[in-house]
């Protein structure tokens, strides 16, 4: 739905333009998920963008003050629908720290696959998205093809194709399938040829160049002022990745490029997460490599399931253990903390406050596409209405996120 | 024409009207690209390759002006309801409406201040398909119902329940 | 192990004006009064041995029935050194505290959003208005005594009915409207 309201007549060199107040959603093809912009327009020419947010607001905050923190897991898969694992993980890791517990080793392995499983499914959308949005349709047809297989390996190993709820607090909800290792090797191996297609496919084209090259320019210091983070901040030049700076489960251990670019414009976000795709299989090469065997949740009554089922049947105190945390869940000692991870989107961290109970007294999440969102109002050389498009495909927002 | 080339001696088909154009009608049901939340990446996934709703003559059309059916696919919140009605109220007649998802049959997980309960509260819905998101085959067999509840709808014929006037 | 350079150096520049209340977490906590805080975030941000250029987050909270009532908490990282920290700053109802948005551009969303959710005044705020609610929607919705499921209308049958009488001057809201003036259309029609 468009409306437009016309502003002011202006005249100059003998030629009249108008300025015209145009509105760009919420239902719109390319404002991916119910984003509405109101655009002052000169013409063709963009002179301010004013983003309404919250059409897909649904309280997430105040439904998780009411929810326990297992019943809150499925919450965070909604938000960022896109990779939910990566999300999931997030918030489990900061209920844990909260606790003072530790998942086991394979249990962070398998957390750490699934995230970058999911980082690849999340860019594959949006790496097709941005072709389509300004006009090669075919990309995404190529890129749905690739996220259905990883779709596929997601529902090996939870059942769910897109929202996974497969970490609990403690570990994962359970083992890896028999056979899946080998389905994953296969993924990987196809996995980078087809990386490939896709750039000789768009990357050289003379219109998609046109379109993204040199627009929406955000330079690395207005970059870090506007909170950018992820493949957007990293586009711009600024060398920062939570995994390798701050690491958090496993990433200490493996070895993996942190993908920086230069230039800032809508082609280095696109071009920065093509590349991250391919870090990405490294990185869940590695995790198949190096995995463990072990239990895939802690060894912590109070908190989590028995791994063992075999116990539920010969000790009461197991059987305790297990109704009071199906019947009421687990109560997290009081304190705050706030622990970020490094989601597809940038920085995802949440802020839990605990009063003892069961339920959290605050929870806050940090949605990365919140704050990137934000860089519409900040970035230079987005001269045109096409260009507002582009800018948008390559910002990657997730509304669900934006508006918790 | 196919298997059907040559077969027929010279002969004359009978049928009823109502079955040509419920034929019609449902074999290019046109919906609206309208995805709200993580719904709208199954009903894409339900498009692309792998599913292809394209063989079954749904195109998405980016316009309410140019389209049959209207996919809710995600939570409608009550900020965005007016939108959601105004777009049912644009599109033309014969439309149908299906609530894909949970959240748009009833609000789903979310009953909070800012949710409504089901879109039942906003538009008439046809066809409800209910999951959390729903699979793909599942978003087509929501089509194929709704292809069965169109072919039974009366058009010229008189009345019915099933009366496809005045939605 | 000493402190680390920023707990010393909040130290000496602040004194008692800028409490440190602890480490927990990996992450060391100061809380201001509302008249410090933005030239605390200055001088953070600017210090060339500091540098915490990076605003994480701002966060509202509400500690009804508390005293003083809301608290506003940021989250700052320090890209080229890699440190975090938290700051608080404890406001009393009706809420109001400087903005942030001169110090970091991307304050200017998570402050909109804490108006929204708490009806805290952001004083210097650009564009103060609502985000996620429509405008004309009465109440807010974080704050601990509007109930979770709004209040009843056509949209959702199963929210509260609204008070008939006014609340209370101890009772929750404290004067505060909280009725909420959400635009309830009619059932769906044909």
């Amino acid at each position: 739905m468009t409306d437009v309201t016309v502003l002011d007549e202006i005249e100059q060199d003998g030629r009249s333009t108008q300025e015209i107040l145009l509105n760009l959603g919420p239902q719109h093809p390319s404002t991916h998920g119910v984003l509405r912009l109101v655009l002052e327009l000169e013409g063709e020419y963009v002179a301010r963008i004013d983003p309404h947010i919250g059409y897909l607001h649904r309280g997430t905050e105040k439904l998780a003050e009411d929810f326990t923190y297992t019943q809150i897991i499925p919450l965070t898969d909604r938000l960022d629908y896109l990779c939910p694992p990566s999300t999931n993980q997030a918030f489990v890791l900061a209920v844990e720290r909260l606790l003072g517990i530790e998942a086991p080793q394979r249990a962070q392995y398998i957390r750490v696959m699934m995230t970058e499983l999911s980082r690849i499914s999340g860019h594959l959308l949006i790496v097709g998205a941005l072709p389509m949005d300004v006009g090669a349709m075919t990309t995404l047809l190529y890129t749905m093809r690739e996220r259905e297989m990883v779709m596929d390996l997601l529902e090996m190993i939870c059942g769910a194709r897109l929202h996974t709820s497969f970490c609990r607090v403690g570990g994962v909800r359970e083992d890896l399938p028999g056979g899946f290792a080998e389905r994953v090797r296969e993924f990987c191996e196809i996995f980078p040829q087809r990386i490939h297609d896709y750039e000789r496919l768009v990357a050289r084209n003379r219109v998609f160049l046109q379109r993204t090259r040199g627009i929406a320019v955000i330079t690395p210091e207005d970059a870090i002022d506007l909170g950018l983070s992820g493949p957007n901040l990293r586009a711009s030049g600024v060398d920062w990745d939570i995994r390798r700076d701050c690491p958090y489960e496993i990433y200490d251990r493996l070895d993996f490029n942190v993908i920086v670019r230069e230039g800032g414009d809508c082609y280095d976000r696109w071009q920065c997460r093509i590349d991250e795709m391919r870090e990405s299989t490294r990185i869940i090469k590695q995790c198949m490599r190096d995995m463990p065997e072990g239990p895939f949740l802690a060894d912590e009554p109070r908190v989590a399931f028995p791994v063992d089922k075999e116990l539920l049947k010969c000790s009461m105190e197991t059987q305790i253990h297990h109704f009071e945390l199906s019947a009421y869940g687990f109560k997290v000692p009081a304190g705050e903390i706030y622990t970020c991870v490094e989601a597809p989107k940038g920085e995802l961290g949440f802020y839990i406050i605990s009063d003892g109970s069961e339920k959290p007294f605050r929870m806050k999440v940090r949605a990365p596409s919140f704050v990137n969102l934000q860089a519409l109002q900040g970035a230079s050389n987005m001269d045109y209405l096409a260009d507002v498009v582009a800018m948008l495909g390559s910002l990657d927002p997730v509304l669900a996120e934006v508006d918790k | 024409m196919g298997i059907l080339e040559n077969r027929f001696p010279d002969n004359v088909f009978f049928s009823t009207a109502d079955s040509i154009i419920n034929w019609s009608r449902k074999s290019a049901l046109w919906p609206e690209t309208f995805g709200i939340a993580c719904c709208a990446i199954e009903m894409i996934a339900t498009g692309c390759s792998r599913y292809d709703l394209d063989r079954f003559g749904v195109v998405f059309r980016s316009s309410p002006r140019q389209s049959d059916v209207m996919i809710i696919a995600g939570t409608v919140t009550k900020k965005f309801a007016p939108v959601v009605r105004r777009l049912y109220d644009q599109m033309p007649e014969p439309r149908w409406v299906i609530a894909m998802g949970t959240c748009a049959i009833s609000g789903g997980v979310y009953n909070t201040y800012a949710v409504v309960q089901g879109s039942e509260l906003v538009v008439p819905v046809d066809v409800h398909v209910p999951g959390c998101p729903p699979r793909p085959e599942a978003l087509m067999y929501g089509f194929l119902l709704l292809q069965e509840k169109i072919h039974k709808s009366h058009v010229l014929r008189r009345g019915g329940s099933e009366s496809a006037v005045a939605r | 192990m000493g402190a680390p350079l920023y707990c010393t150096k909040i130290a000496e520049r602040f004194g008692r004006e800028v409490v440190h209340e602890g480490h927990s977490h990996g992450m060391h906590t100061f809380s201001a009064a509302p008249s410090v805080v933005v030239e605390l975030c200055w001088f953070l941000k600017e210090d060339p041995e500091l540098r915490f250029n990076f605003l994480s987050d701002i966060c509202g909270v509400d500690r009804y029935p508390q005293k003083p009532r809301f608290e506003m908490v940021y989250h700052l990282y320090s890209i080229p050194l890699k440190w975090r920290l938290r700051i608080k700053c404890r406001v009393d109802d009706p809420p109001r505290i400087p903005s942030m948005v001169g110090v970091w551009k991307t304050a200017n969303w998570h402050e909109r959003e804490a108006y929204d959710m708490y009806g805290i005044i952001f004083d210097g705020h650009p564009d103060l208005r609502r985000i996620y609610m429509w405008e004309e929607f009465e109440g807010y919705p974080m704050r601990k005594d509007f109930p979770l499921r709004g209040y009843k209308d056509a949209y959702n049958p199963f929210g509260e009915e609204k008070a008939e009488t006014p609340p209370s001057r101890n009772g929750p809201g404290d004067g505060q409207n909280s009725q909420d003036g959400g635009s309830p259309q009619s059932g769906a029609k044909r």
